[in-house]
């Protein structure tokens, strides 16, 4: 291994120079992928999102302007909406962890003597992949849905009241999320406790740990970059989804969230600038509040 | 990823210079493509409020035609084929694509705006839109006018549809199909049915009713029901008092599905048992799913609207649209398309031709009506852009719970 390291040193020791041209010419591409594609959309949501309306102008009729206060507006209109995105956002994560943990565990580390399990239970998880997200919601619509079995069994048992329902409440938006993103959560998971060294945990007990504790001090703390990455990839499309929450799927009037005040300020009422300003907001919150999580997980390498 | 730095203190020093160096290399060049986009984009904005000009017509030399309409809207066999098109296509020799791109108004007006703006082809030189829609294009200057000349079959629109107040004399659009916003409910669970607005309020049906999320049916039918004509020029006042009870039976939780064209899936579920709904889908879904809704004109009256033609800005296929929109106001072929799509038609004459095909039909109050129940159908006035921008917001707000 050292010796590797170290021929490999040398020879890039005379590289860089000589290949610094090639390296910024190949970088080129990517550079200019981003400017199109990240960059100049952006920056054009910045511009739309301080335009003013034209005085006396239609529907949907805008200026260039400097109105910063449209920033304003939104968040004292939407700030329900924007709070209850992140809690719905925050819940779905919890949930998702605490489901697929254990999921992840067994298929990583307890199934590991029979392979063949393991590789089927993978393909279970990502399975519903194979069928379109909307179509996978519509189905839990109809399966939630006020004369369903599932519903009208919980009536029977008196754990729902007569008049009460699920679709278009809390509850169907955040049990959605979850589920759309659980895959999203279990798979980073496998990927860090299937490379768990169960070596460890038996020296855990040998040292007398209680199994809990080896959980915490060893597990854990090792499948830590997975837990840091599903928690990304669940909470960040889940702050932003605007399918699950929407009318038309699980949820209700009473369940909007950022991505469908958005949706609804663009498409319908035509208020461009009350739009690109809220997202502008989502994208700024969303940074934030990855960046104090991951600082705070100790994981910055990871970004 | 999660490559442990190098000890050694040298290398250290080297990778955090190499990375101060990256940073402000990628901060230069960020700084430089800020530029650049602000300056198109500035350009771009520039002189964007002039109205564009129509295309040239290339009809003559370019016998084909793309329709833009919206699904189940059109008569269907068992193929696929639509025989109307069909025959239509072998009179003219003209090549119709018939495409079902709209199903919203506004996504379908998000999707081609910037397109229209510039006068540019849309991909349909003719779509279907909803009344609202059409006036909204027509003060945006985003259709042609049409040559009614050549479209002598014009003359049997029917004479309560001439002129609608977005567009007297028809000069940039005519109807295609029409219906009626009403209350429906199922029979098995509401057996005592509905008679008007106010009964969709009864405690009983608390959670269990729908409304529409097109604004001019669901708030048009409360306004109706609150003594409002939606026809005449009411005020900002007669609107909002209906806007506070449609707010409260939301808040209530009275109303818990509001919906566009997915509203029937609920009626199928029975998560909704009485609703605001389109006439012409009672008739379909019974069909369908077995007989058990039921459609009714409030006692205060119903909204009606029309879904019209129009042909867009840079379309240069004028003449083949006017054509086509020609062939459809026969009345014979207006009583086939109506008889598959339950929707009312405009084309007068058209009801003599069904009773031939079939003289239940041409009784069925919801795709001919007669006098008397158009007396109690009301078309929501047009709003000026001002109206427009403030009751959308104003309804926007109720459906996001703001």
């Amino acid at each position: 291994m050292a010796f590797t390291a170290f021929s490999t040193g040398t020879a890039t020791e005379q590289g860089p120079r000589k290949s610094s041209r090639i390296a910024l010419l190949l970088l080129l591409p990517g550079v200019l992928y981003l400017m199109l594609f990240f960059l100049v959309p952006l920056v054009s949501l910045v511009i739309t999102s301080l335009q003013a309306p034209l005085e006396l102008g239609d529907i949907g009729q805008y200026q260039a302007a400097f109105r910063w206060e449209n920033y304003a507006t939104v968040i004292g209109q939407y700030g329900e909406q924007i709070l209850r995105s992140f809690l719905y956002a925050l819940l779905a994560t919890i949930f998702a962890l605490l489901f697929s943990y254990p999921l992840a565990y067994f298929i990583g580390v307890k199934a590991r003597p029979w392979p063949l399990l393991q590789n089927l239970m993978l393909v279970l998880v990502i399975a519903p992949f194979f069928i379109s997200f909307l179509l996978r919601t519509l189905a839990w619509k109809q399966i939630l849905s006020d004369e369903s079995p599932i519903v009208t069994g919980l009536k029977a048992l008196s754990l729902l009241a007569p008049d009460a329902y699920i679709t278009g409440t809390p509850i169907a938006v955040v049990f959605g999320l979850t589920y759309n993103f659980i895959p999203f959560m279990t798979l980073p998971l496998y990927a860090a406790l299937e490379r768990l060294d169960t070596r460890y945990l038996e020296a855990g007990s040998d040292l007398y740990a209680k199994p809990f504790t080896t959980f915490r001090t060893v597990t854990l703390a090792l499948s830590m970059p997975g837990i840091v990455s599903g928690v990304l990839l669940t909470f960040i499309p889940a702050a932003g989804d605007y399918v699950n929450a929407s009318r038309q799927f699980l949820g209700g009037s009473g369940t909007a969230m950022m991505g469908n005040v958005i949706e609804s300020n663009f498409l319908v009422s035509l208020n461009y600038p009350a739009a690109a300003s809220l997202s502008i907001i989502l994208m700024a919150a969303i940074l934030v509040l990855v960046t104090a999580y991951v600082r705070r997980s100790g994981t910055e390498d990871l970004l | 990823m999660n490559r442990p730095f190098p000890t050694d203190p040298v290398i250290r020093q080297l990778i955090v210079q190499a990375k101060r160096a990256q940073f402000s290399r990628r901060s230069v060049m960020s700084g430089a493509g800020l530029g650049a986009a602000a300056l198109t984009l500035v350009a771009c904005a520039s002189g964007e409020t002039e109205a564009p000009s129509p295309a040239k017509d290339n009809s003559a030399s370019d016998k084909t035609l793309n329709w833009a309409n919206w699904a189940a809207y059109i008569d269907e066999d068992d193929n696929g084929d639509y025989p109307t098109l069909l025959a239509f296509e072998e009179q003219t020799g003209i090549k119709v694509n018939y495409d079902v791109a709209v199903d919203d108004n506004n996504t379908y007006y998000g999707k081609v705006k910037d397109q229209l703006a510039l006068g540019q082809d849309i991909g349909a030189d003719l779509v279907c839109l909803t009344d609202w829609m059409v006036n909204r294009l027509i003060r945006f200057g985003y259709v042609q006018e049409l040559d009614l000349a050549s479209i002598p079959n014009s003359k049997n629109l029917t004479t309560s549809l001439q002129n609608p107040d977005f567009d007297p004399g028809r000069k940039y659009s005519l109807p295609w199909q029409g219906g009626f916003a009403g209350i429906c409910w199922n029979k098995e669970k509401v057996p005592g049915g509905l008679t008007s607005v106010s009964d969709l309020w009864d405690p009983s049906l608390k959670g269990r009713v729908g409304v529409l999320s097109e604004m001019r049916d669901t708030i048009g039918l409360i306004m109706l029901e609150n003594g409002v004509d939606i026809s005449a020029d009411w005020t900002a006042d007669d609107f909002n008092a209906a806007i506070d009870v449609f707010t409260k039976q939301v808040d209530d939780g009275q109303i818990r599905n509001i919906k566009g064209n997915s509203y029937l899936e609920d009626l199928k579920s029975e998560d909704t048992l009485a609703a605001i709904c389109w006439s012409g889908d009672i008739t379909v879904i019974n069909a369908e799913a077995g007989d058990k809704w039921e459609f009714a004109i409030p006692t205060n009256g119903a909204t009606l609207w029309n879904d019209n033609f129009v042909i867009p800005i840079g379309s240069a296929r004028k003449s083949n649209a006017e054509e086509l929109i020609n062939y459809y106001y026969q009345p014979e072929v207006a009583a086939e398309v109506a008889a598959w799509v339950n929707y009312i038609t405009p084309v007068d004459g058209a009801k003599d031709a069904a009773m031939a095909i079939d003289p239940e039909l041409a009784e069925n109050q919801l795709i001919f009506p007669n006098e008397e129940t158009l007396s109690n159908a009301f078309i929501f006035r047009g709003l000026d852009g001002q109206e427009e921008s403030e009751y959308n917001a104003a309804f926007q707000a109720v459906l996001l719970g703001s």
